[in-house]
């Protein structure tokens, strides 16, 4: 006989608040939860009137762990923060350790790091939307969505090596180069995207079933959502145009033409309409980076932290030693601190570094917009019924690897 | 763009706080853990930061205070940023909450609380929240052990 487990979490509470309520466990060991969200709900019959959201079971010691490694060994964990789309960690993560250095990268990187970022950011909303489709039965529209979320994978493979975490941002530059003919096949990849995505519209949009459970259902106003720190789609399916793409500038979004879709009330819809539309939007602004890439360097010419050419290391002293000082000491950064944030797929994913000096950073710390948003998603949840817990829930898109770290 | 905004800060805020300073375009303030609530609510109502990103701590175990409490916030309005810094003593590792003024702050504070063991004056609800219940220590201080291990359920033999 198996003793029972002693209980990870601490409800707040415990004791229905008035007679005929019961509370209930969901998760974390629930599809709908991702695996790793917890939620406490008190019900009265269907209805959820009070919900205490738990998180923590995918802690794996993110920030511990980046102290005691060099400020590029580290970016293998940075892309396991948001999964789905790593790329987008990978430059925030090395543009915060570029400002400290006070390095400045190269047109060419700063040109294709967009485009990436665009293009995983296409990703991500696929995953989330095919997720939250298929809890609903669309299971259609969510093989429509996650075929072409493949294709990129594959695609990005081509570039990278990998299908999901990819470690091909680099302190100064990128991994390497594009292969030949990958932005013929971008441009393939987006063209058949803009068909399957139309269907999904064909299929949705105006689906009696659908509208009734995301209308209306998981409300939040721009004022709450400030207030509980949301950022990304979900700020923007309130009816403000905040993103940081557009209010501060970075990479080289200030010279591409884009608009930021808003929704009209924050709710479901609006959170599932706000991501298809900037769907389409990346994928303009992917076409625009496409045509405007400029040749020359990939990689900052910095030898505190650009590898030297192979051929070079093998003979030259000097390059093998800045070679083998790279890879023991790390890249040197000078001491400070700064908080570096992008637009991530969720809201605003920020890095706050301290370095000390040398090759190992003294403290890196994300600011991840999953783990902001379960602090406030409780008010989306109260007051609707139990079952428009997952729909509402999807429409967040909780990432357990970013939200726990 | 972002000086028009940080002038008057300076200047409403010139005597109380101890430092300001402008880094990678954030202007950094320390303050003394008192006077927070007031320096912070004057960022709030009278200069439009209404977005709370963060609280964490940074330890520096060889240095009296030894923490830093950070903040930084956001200002959905002008776009720019804001950090507030103060320092902190092992003995009494306590700042006050900002739970009243940012909903968002209550979870932030619960994972600063469970990482570096800063109470939040004010805040009732510091339950850990990406450790679990019982679990000693606090594990981003500089002298927990990267490879202790504290298994919740014991390793198979």
């Amino acid at each position: 006989m198996n003793t029972p487990l002693p209980n990870p979490i601490r409800p707040a509470f415990t004791e229905s608040s008035r007679e005929g309520t019961v509370i209930v466990n969901i998760g974390p060991s629930h599809p709908a939860t991702h695996g790793t969200i917890q939620i406490v709900a008190e019900l009265e019959g269907e209805r959820v009137l009070r919900t205490d959201v738990h998180c923590g079971y995918l802690h794996r010691g993110f920030e511990k762990e980046c102290e005691s490694h060099t400020w590029h060994n580290l970016i293998p964990y940075v892309d396991r923060l948001n999964y789905c789309s790593a790329l987008i960690n990978d430059f925030a993560y090395c543009e915060a350790v570029e400002k400290l250095m006070g390095i400045e990268i190269t047109p060419r990187c700063r040109y294709l790091r967009t485009l990436l970022a665009e293009y995983s950011r296409i990703a991500d909303h696929l995953t989330c939307i095919a997720a939250a489709l298929m809890e609903m039965g669309a299971m259609t529209a969510f093989l429509y969505l996650v075929t072409i979320r493949d294709y990129i994978y594959e695609h990005l493979a081509d570039l990278t090596g990998a299908r999901v975490t990819y470690s091909y941002g680099r302190i100064g530059g990128l991994a390497h180069d594009l292969p030949e003919g990958w932005l013929k096949r971008l441009g393939e990849i987006l063209d058949q995207m803009d068909t399957f995505t139309g269907r999904v519209h064909g299929l949705v949009d105006r689906n009696r079933i659908f509208i009734d459970r995301m209308r209306n259902v998981g409300v939040i106003s721009t004022a709450e959502a400030v207030n509980w720190g949301f950022t990304g789609p979900i700020l923007r399916s309130t009816g403000v145009p905040r993103d940081l793409r557009k209010d501060t500038p970075y990479l080289a979004y200030a010279e591409l033409d884009f608009e930021v879709p808003v929704g009209i009330k924050g709710d479901n819809y609006d959170r599932y309409y706000v991501r298809m539309r900037e769907i389409d939007e990346s994928a303009h602004m992917v076409r625009q980076l496409a045509e405007m890439l400029p040749a020359g360097p990939l990689c900052v010419d910095d030898r505190r932290c650009t590898f030297p050419d192979k051929e070079l290391v093998y003979t030259e002293i000097e390059s093998l030693i800045n070679h083998f000082k790279l890879v023991m000491d790390g890249p040197q950064v000078p001491p400070g601190e700064v908080y570096s944030a992008h637009e991530g797929a969720n809201g605003e994913l920020g890095f706050y570094i301290v370095s000390v000096g040398g090759g190992v950073p003294w403290k890196v710390h994300c600011r991840s917009p999953s783990f902001v948003h379960m602090g406030g998603v409780h008010r989306m949840l109260d007051g609707y019924q139990l079952a428009d817990i997952v729909p509402t829930f999807g429409s967040v898109n909780m990432i357990g690897g970013e939200c726990d770290r | 763009m972002s000086d028009t905004v940080f002038t008057p800060i300076r200047e409403h805020l010139a005597g109380t706080v101890l430092e300001a300073t402008l880094e990678h375009g954030i202007l950094a303030l320390l303050i003394e853990s008192s006077r927070l609530a007031e320096v912070v609510g004057a960022l709030k109502e009278r200069f439009g930061f209404d977005l709370f990103l963060d609280v964490t701590a940074v330890d520096w175990p060889l240095r009296e205070p030894r923490f830093d409490v950070v903040w930084h916030f956001y200002s959905t309005r002008d776009f720019v940023r804001v950090r507030v810094k103060t320092r902190v003593p092992l003995a009494e590792p306590v700042v006050d909450t900002l739970v009243p003024l940012y909903g968002s702050a209550r979870y932030m504070e619960r994972e600063c609380h469970d990482m570096y063991g800063i109470a939040f004056r004010g805040n009732e609800d510091l339950r850990p929240i990406l450790l679990y219940e019982g679990f000693e220590g606090h594990p981003l201080r500089k002298d927990y052990p990267k490879q202790k291990e504290q298994p919740l359920v014991p390793y198979r033999k």
